[in-house]
């Protein structure tokens, strides 16, 4: 079997304009069903969601927006999700 | 800005919007197409394949200079299980006109390229732009906000993705649901063009497109694609959201489990990846799509109206988002005439999608979805297969089985008479 690949290290192949001062996805961090966060830890393409010791937490650094942490935790643990504004984020050159 | 009225604003320069935009421009009306990316494509991603007939509809003879990557000759489908595949290829060995050919896309290029036609058509470009919300007056839609920035036109066109957070603001459309929406993960593998010829046994600008069920997604309803692109690879999983956190792995790991497969490996080693991408994919099909696609001055279209049919062995969007591109034009054209834009004349786009191919194809597969959540066709299905193939093929001087006894045996151990027959009632109410 062929080694593998980091998200993060996938992540570096692409692209970003990261918006520092704005985060685009806001997540509830003293959020605690166990279950639920799962979901979005396991959900999340770019692994940016982290569970350790009891608490979620989240960085939008490497978000691929694709809106699935929103549609999984169905306003449980992302508490408002919206666009990156105009021309942040990620800029896919291949799409 | 000043206080200029646009003929029409597109918000959104996908397929849908570029379409859109496109045909009002070519029928001199005045439109603006925002995009929030740097440029059109920026945030586009397919698997990906596109089936040209609309496209070619649209603009003739576009497949000789639109950046397409190679023209589907091979149709693989696999069933896979931890180690083993069990893959059937087909060519049809006709050479399809673009009415009827399909070619493996990227997005960013396409629709850059598109972008560019639709600019030369007349449509006002102004990328890097998010569309906070429409403007309403008197229950009207006159525009959008952007920043603060108000900009104003007769009618709005939605064709802002399948996150469409204006449609969802209007109220023309739900939040998205878990069961209705898969996420598709991929990287971009960049290979030489001659070396993905002798892999996939194929000529140059012909390729290859391969879906898989099974073990890329553990079982998870969803599965694994390849699509040779001209000197590169895109190989991804989808797996519907509802099923996430039915097993341990997550969607990374997944498309990571696919790479490394046997059967896979061997076709990307030595790549060098350029770029990974996830997107939400519209899988609820007919029963998906909203009830209604206009309001007063705004219209809904491409993957923000769900415009998309997924059959395991063929997925489906791009041709649709084009073809309600085109026909939200049409309403919009015939309202301009009318001076008219509103949701009684705009509903005029509803009778256009409903006498389309779009309605007809995703009505005739209405019921795919329901067969789609089945697990069995993920799990028990490629495990059958897998030991079948297995049997039939292994030597070892020991007694052979009978096979037919041997599938029995198997199928039984894990369903019911009754429950294989209800599992073939959806299939053939599916199909």
């Amino acid at each position: 079997m062929a080694k593998k690949v980091s998200v993060d290290d996938k992540l570096g192949y692409n692209v970003f304009h990261t918006d520092e001062s704005y985060a685009h996805i806001e997540i509830d961090k003293d959020y605690k069903n166990e279950e639920e966060i799962r979901k979005v830890v396991l959900a999340c393409p770019a692994g940016l969601y982290k569970y350790e010791n009891g608490e979620v937490t989240f960085s939008h650094e490497g978000c691929l927006e694709c809106g699935t942490c929103r549609v999984v935790s169905g306003g449980k643990v992302v508490k408002s999700w919206n666009h990156p504004y105009g021309g942040a984020g990620v800029t896919y050159m291949q799409g | 800005m000043s206080e200029e009225k646009f003929d029409a604003i597109v918000v959104g320069g996908g397929l849908a919007g570029l379409t859109a935009a496109y045909c009002l421009a070519q029928a001199e009306m005045e439109v603006l197409l925002i995009e929030r990316g740097d440029f059109c494509g920026s945030k586009n991603v397919t698997g990906g394949r596109i089936y040209t007939h609309s496209m070619e509809k649209l603009m003739p003879g576009f497949a000789k200079e639109a950046p397409l990557e190679r023209k589907i000759t091979k149709e693989r489908i696999a069933l896979m299980t931890e180690t083993g595949a069990l893959n059937i290829e087909y060519a049809s060995g006709k050479d399809d006109d673009d009415s009827t050919a399909s070619y493996s896309v990227l997005r960013s290029k396409f629709d850059k390229w598109f972008a560019e036609k639709a600019e030369e058509a007349g449509v006002m470009m102004v990328p890097g732009i998010r569309v906070d919300e429409c403007l309403i007056e008197d229950g009207k839609v006159v525009g959008i906000n952007a920043g603060g920035e108000e900009m104003y036109a007769d009618v709005v066109i939605l064709a802002d993705g399948v996150n469409s957070l204006l449609s969802q603001q209007l109220g023309l459309k739900k939040e998205l649901e878990p069961h209705q929406v898969a996420v598709g993960c991929k990287e971009v593998i960049q290979l030489d063009e001659e070396v993905i010829n002798q892999r996939f046994n194929v000529k140059n600008g012909e390729g290859t497109a391969v879906l898989v069920a099974g073990d890329p997604t553990l079982g998870n309803i969803g599965g694994g694609f390849l699509y040779t692109n001209k000197d590169s690879i895109s190989i991804g999983i989808v797996a519907t959201c509802s099923d996430i956190g039915r097993v341990d792995v997550s969607i990374p790991d997944m498309l990571e489990r696919f790479k490394n497969h046997p059967s896979v490996e061997p076709l990307i080693t030595g790549g060098v990846p350029l770029e990974y991408s996830a997107h939400l994919v519209p899988e609820g099909g007919f029963n998906m799509i909203p009830e209604k696609l206009y309001a007063d001055g705004v219209l809904i279209c491409g993957d923000a109206a769900a415009f998309v049919v997924n059959l395991g062995y063929a997925v489906r969007g791009m041709d649709f988002a084009v073809e309600s591109g085109r026909l939200a034009a049409e309403a919009v054209i015939k309202a301009k005439e009318a001076g008219d834009f509103s949701a009684r004349t705009l509903s005029l786009y509803q009778q256009l999608v409903e006498d389309s191919f779009i309605y007809t194809d995703m009505k005739q597969y209405r019921n795919f979805p329901k067969l789609l959540e089945r697990h069995e066709i993920f799990n028990d299905v490629p495990e059958i297969a897998d030991m079948i193939m297995d049997k039939l093929f292994r030597v070892d001087g020991r007694k052979p089985v009978s096979l037919p006894m041997f599938a029995v045996d198997e199928i039984a151990k894990r369903t019911t008479a009754q429950k294989l027959l209800d599992l073939v009632m959806v299939a053939l109410d599916a199909l």
